[in-house]
């Protein structure tokens, strides 16, 4: 278990050690820095200072190894456009990402699993049909372009909910975010939908192939003639064994809705880390960027490791095959 | 009748037997036909500057100009015809998705068989870059690809392909590893074969059918991402006016209500998707012996 652990752990390194020379790599290589980001109007003299200053003049494993240094040190450069530490800026646009993720999970597990489990349990009936049809509907929708119909029907035809920015934020036991203001929730709410449809789907799939596959297993027969009733057997016996690939699902799906929310966030204007990221690669504000891939990338790798770990808990022969 | 023809006739009414699927497929058919022949069906040619004229931006569905041009669902910005710019359109982003669909097969599927043939550190080390690999969303893999490395046709091809191979590097193992025990592999062995004839053409031909599932399925989600991604501005370059494009240029006419620049090409967009999708999943279940 321990020797499990810690070969997971130095992959998770080993991979963020081989993003951050990719991201290093394609930033401050492939494009010329001298030329993004110094005046065209300045002097030679000037042109160099700025050189020996950004230290683009020693040998490119020199910078390389600065830019790690730093990394450790929490220090990923200044922004070119707002001045701050990239570092500060997304951390601080991260409560607002966090929260448009959470709130649509929310959403696509309470809609979700219900009807994921209603069409692997009668898969011939009309209404599992309709529900499979939807699912497949629903992942073949391009988010964006979801979103831009959303804002089209209910901000800009009905004018029911507004479809830009984050609304009034309120505190709850210290903790700040929109989600406890009534004003903050209407402004919430479409583009939470919106990321939540998608994850609806693969849900509604998930959650039916699992229990289609379970109701047919011994154990339930077994249970079924015990004479538990059908109730029990679906949300006891059924619900428990799908468990495990929807808890991948909430941890996993955690870290791709923060990923999908860039674009979600572009559509609604919700000023997220997501946003920040579309605009810095607009602007060409580099520090931003590497500060935000390795940000994620990192959030990813461990994201993983727990999700690896838990998975040892839960499922005992992963734990057997992961000694080998 | 040959044994190989019954096969597929046989195929063929098992596809059939699912109506939805069986619509889908010639509808996808009709998708491929008119992004193939764009230029010939087309009713105008949108990127001719001598035929578009900006007289015409932004007329809505069903309207005429001075000159008696009819514009079924309307015109953009520029006053191009939207009906030839959806053609159009549909020729960048289902040559983009299937072209890395393709190459994401050849890499994944040599990466796959290569590893059940041969086993041991190799394939271990192949199998935990696919699974890490898998647990990035694909979104992040583009967006790491594209923001470090700037945007353009090559890098979002080769984007596609880095999101995709290792979801046929996975399919490919898991059936190559079914099919290596078969007497057929030992048969060939006994006759001295190479490795790279017993795994390409012997093995492979024989782990298609889930390769092609994947394929349908990956090829779909590919043009979805690759619109998803040149919406965003961060794919294909202004020159390659894929669907995601078109859509993203109507979004900033929405708020004035000229609904019809970005929800048209949306829905020919969601039409190829969901086709594609369809015949997917019907493949899949006919595929799949666990329900069976």
């Amino acid at each position: 278990m321990t020797a499990f652990i810690f070969t997971r752990f130095a992959q998770s390194v080993l991979v963020l050690f081989i993003m951050s020379l990719l991201v290093f790599g394609g930033v401050n290589l492939v494009g010329d820095p001298v030329e993004m980001l110094i005046n065209p109007e300045a002097d030679q003299a000037e042109v160099e200072r700025v050189i020996r200053e950004l230290g683009l003049d020693r040998p490119v494993t020199e910078q390389y190894w600065y830019f790690l240094v730093n990394a450790f040190k929490g220090d990923l450069g200044d922004s070119f456009i707002f001045g701050e530490p990239a570092l500060k800026l997304i951390i601080q646009r991260m409560p607002a990402t966090l929260e448009l993720a959470l709130f649509s999970l929310i959403i696509s597990l309470i809609v979700a699993i219900p009807l994921g489990i209603y069409a692997g349990y009668k898969p011939d009936s009309k209404a599992s049909k309709v529900i499979m049809a939807g699912s497949i509907l629903g992942f073949s929708m391009p988010t964006f372009w979801v979103g831009i119909i959303f804002i089209m029907i209910f901000a800009v035809q009905l004018g029911w909910l507004p479809s830009t920015g984050r609304g009034e934020i309120g505190t709850f036991l210290g903790i700040n975010s929109s989600l406890f203001t009534l004003n903050g929730l209407s402004h919430v709410f479409l583009p939470a939908l919106n990321l939540a449809l998608f994850k609806i789907s693969s849900v509604i799939r998930l959650t039916r192939a699992g229990t289609r596959e379970i109701i047919l297993q011994d154990y339930i027969t077994f249970a079924r003639s015990k004479g538990i009733s059908e109730k029990r057997v679906v949300l006891i016996h059924v619900l428990k064994n799908i468990l495990i690939p929807i808890v991948t699902v909430v941890g996993l799906e955690f870290g791709s809705l923060i990923a999908f929310s860039t674009v979600t966030e572009t559509v609604f204007a919700w000023p997220g880390m997501g946003k920040l990221i579309i605009d810095s690669i607009y602007n060409l504000d580099r520090p931003v960027i590497v500060a935000y891939l390795m940000i994620i990338v990192t959030f990813f790798v461990f994201l993983n490791l727990i999700v690896d770990i838990l998975y040892t808990f839960l499922d005992p022969r992963v734990r057997i095959k992961g000694d080998h | 009748m040959s044994p190989k023809l019954k096969k597929f006739v046989e195929f063929c009414k098992d596809f059939s037997s699912n109506k939805v699927a069986l619509v889908a497929f010639f509808i996808f058919l009709l998708i491929l036909f008119v992004a193939i022949f764009a230029p010939l069906v087309s009713p105008t040619d949108p990127y001719d500057l001598n035929t578009v004229s900006i007289m015409n931006s932004r007329l809505p569905p069903f309207s005429e100009d001075f000159s008696g041009n009819y514009f079924f669902l309307g015109t953009d910005g520029a006053g191009r015809d939207m009906v030839s710019a959806i053609f159009y359109g549909l020729r960048v982003s289902l040559g983009v998705g299937v072209l890395s669909g393709i190459f994401a097969l050849i890499i994944g599927s040599f990466f796959g068989i290569s590893a059940a043939f041969f086993g041991g550190r190799y394939e271990a080390i192949i199998m935990r870059i696919v699974d890490i690999q898998l647990s990035f969303p694909s979104i992040l893999v583009a967006l790491i690809i594209l923001a470090a490395f700037g945007k353009g046709v090559e890098k979002t091809i080769i984007a596609l392909i880095l999101v995709q191979w290792a979801y046929y590097a996975r399919t490919a193992r898991s059936s190559a590893l079914v099919e290596i025990n078969k007497e057929y592999v030992d048969a060939a062995r006994c006759l001295a074969f190479g490795n790279t004839r017993i795994m390409f053409n012997h093995i492979l031909p024989n782990c298609m059918a889930p390769l092609i599932v994947v394929g349908t399925l990956q090829t779909a989600h590919a043009i979805s991402l690759e619109a998803t991604l040149s919406f965003l501005g961060l794919g294909l370059p202004i020159t390659e006016p894929s669907l995601g494009l078109l859509i993203g240029n109507g979004f900033e006419y929405m708020y004035s209500g000229d609904f019809w620049i970005s929800i048209f090409p949306g829905v020919a967009l969601l039409i190829t998707v969901a086709s594609i999708n369809l015949v997917g999943d019907h493949l899949r279940d006919m595929f799949n012996p666990r329900l069976h």
